[in-house]
């Protein structure tokens, strides 16, 4: 990996008290990476005291991460203190009508167990081979739908495409429509200036998304049983009586959670490989290192940034003495790049020893449950695309989200070549 | 030294010898055991270790406590049972020496 001197020297003069590591910008101009490789050496558990999103720690090393993330009696996720994310989801609360979202990500047991007892059978294994080859014809569909020779944007012509796909197909969503979903998924986590224009313009496009799934909901609670989700939280005792914001928030949940995640990690193997020609001749050389290559492209990503918890009691880690209702930031990006427990962790490596250890799925009980429907679709779409193509040639420069949490793209131009 | 015995889905045998103070999913991992991927690095903190313990052996090896992490992470594996643990948490002693865990369907 390149180091870039003058990046490096400028980051080394920030006075490590002023370190904002939550500016949407550093991720956007992909400046990140150097604040944290300065807090892992420097301050593994850093206190910001001060920044838009309020004063926050931020864990930075793998192992203090997995520490926070299995420790969830002293680390909360619940929403009424704070949630998951920091800065929040959405509308401040005094602007959202709809009194907060609720999900399960964001509940700390015994709600959050019985709830997502009820959702993770959908993503179960058995399930996911009766997935496989409709999620293989359709990939192959996308990728056959695309010419050769000419500049497309990638994220809209196969990332986006192929992962609304799939959750159309999981949530039994009007097939027509579902570019809806990706719309909505876009929305949660915008803010003014950032995809949308304003608050109310926010909460009208969410009332919107709620209504559609209410009628979808009314129409599938009387009706015939199908393995859908929607039809999975109407038709289960935990889950059939939520309260409308719970209902929409879970829905959010499973939206974005099956949609950006994927979304980016399958733009971000395209710029992993042309950034890594070499990792590139092994992939064409040996298709079968495809498995271990998806994993990698997931703990190089990193497509959650972060999550965040609230501390119940005070705690300590890392040497630092966290204080009852302290934000912790885990960042899964920064921790991804420990080299003290991952090989080489700044190199993109498609043949690594242990490629599954990484930390972009999280770990303890909010551990992603879609993760093997996120490797099932990644591990498809190259299969695919290296039957087809002997290069996805990037020929501009992709851009990057203004977000501290999403780490995606927003376009990503590419040519493709025939093999 | 201790041997310990997976049984996979299909009914495939792989004993395999382990080390006192070996963990079993560390075992499953160095011997290359399909369907034990240990992806957390054997912190009792992803599941993705899960085996069911051969009812002769629940005794000895025991139970997860009910109220501690390894049995919050399992009650959200797939196809959970009374002789669900992490093989993880299973750490080989001589007491342990014949052993048999069965390889959830679900894991691959």
């Amino acid at each position: 990996m390149q180091v870039n001197q003058a990046l490096k020297d400028q980051v080394s003069k920030i006075p490590l008290a002023e370190m904002d590591v939550s500016d949407p910008l550093l991720f956007h101009n992909d400046t990140v990476g150097e604040y944290f490789r300065r807090l892992r050496a420097e301050d593994p558990v850093h206190y910001c005291a001060k920044s838009p999103n309020g004063p926050y720690w931020s864990v930075t090393k793998f192992n203090d991460i997995v520490r926070v993330d299995t420790d969830h009696k002293t680390f909360s996720s619940d929403a009424a203190r704070g949630g998951i994310v920091l800065g929040g989801i959405g509308a401040p609360e005094e602007a959202n009508a709809m009194g907060g979202l609720e999900m399960f990500i964001a509940m700390d047991p015994p709600k959050h167990d019985a709830q997502r007892k009820v959702v993770s059978p959908i993503v179960a294994p058995h399930n996911l081979e009766a997935l496989e080859p409709v999620i293989r014809e359709r990939a192959a569909g996308i990728l056959d739908s695309l010419p050769t020779g000419e500049v497309i944007d990638w994220v809209d012509k196969v990332s986006i495409e192929l992962t609304t796909m799939t959750l159309a197909t999981l949530l039994g969503f009007p097939w027509e429509e579902r570019r809806k979903l990706t719309r909505w998924s876009d929305v949660v986590t915008a803010s003014p200036g950032n995809g949308i224009d304003s608050w109310e313009q926010w909460q009208q496009e969410m009332m919107e998304c709620g209504m559609y799934f209410k009628t979808l909901w009314d129409q599938r609670v009387g009706g015939e049983q199908s393995y859908d989700l929607i039809s999975m939280l109407a038709g289960s005792p935990a889950t059939s009586n939520m309260p409308f914001n719970e209902f929409l928030g879970n829905l959010i949940l499973l939206i974005v959670g099956g949609n950006d995640t994927t979304r980016s990690s399958i733009s971000g193997g395209v710029l992993a490989l042309n950034e890594n020609p070499a990792e590139y001749a092994k992939l064409m050389n040996n298709p079968a290192l495809i498995p271990g290559m998806v994993s990698e492209i997931i703990r190089w990503q990193s497509p959650i940034t972060s999550m965040m918890r609230t501390a119940l009691s005070d705690a300590e880690i890392g040497g630092k003495k966290i204080r009852e209702g302290d934000k912790v930031v885990m960042w899964y990006l920064s921790g991804n790049r420990d080299s003290e427990v991952i090989e080489r962790a700044d190199e993109f490596l498609i043949d690594r020893k242990n490629p599954r250890q990484h930390l972009s799925f999280g770990f303890g009980i909010h551990r992603c449950v879609g993760n093997r429907v996120a490797e099932l679709q990644l591990r498809i779409i190259w299969e695919e695309i290296v039957k087809r193509f002997s290069k996805v040639e990037i020929v501009g420069t992709p851009v990057r989200s203004m977000s501290h949490v999403i780490h995606g793209f927003t376009k990503m131009p590419v040519k493709l070549h025939a093999r | 030294m201790p041997k310990v015995t997976f049984i996979a889905h299909n009914g495939t045998k792989n004993t395999v010898t382990v080390p006192n103070g070996v963990s079993c999913r560390d075992a499953a991992v160095d011997n290359d055991i399909a369907g034990i991927d240990g992806d957390c690095g054997g912190v009792c903190a992803c599941a993705t270790c899960h085996v069911y313990v051969d009812p002769a052996w629940l005794d000895k090896v025991g139970r997860a406590v009910e109220g501690e992490l390894e049995a919050d992470l399992l009650q959200f594996a797939e196809d959970f049972r009374e002789t669900s643990r992490l093989a993880c948490q299973i750490i080989v002693t001589d007491a342990l020496d014949g052993l048999v865990l069965n390889i959830p369907a679900g894991q691959h």
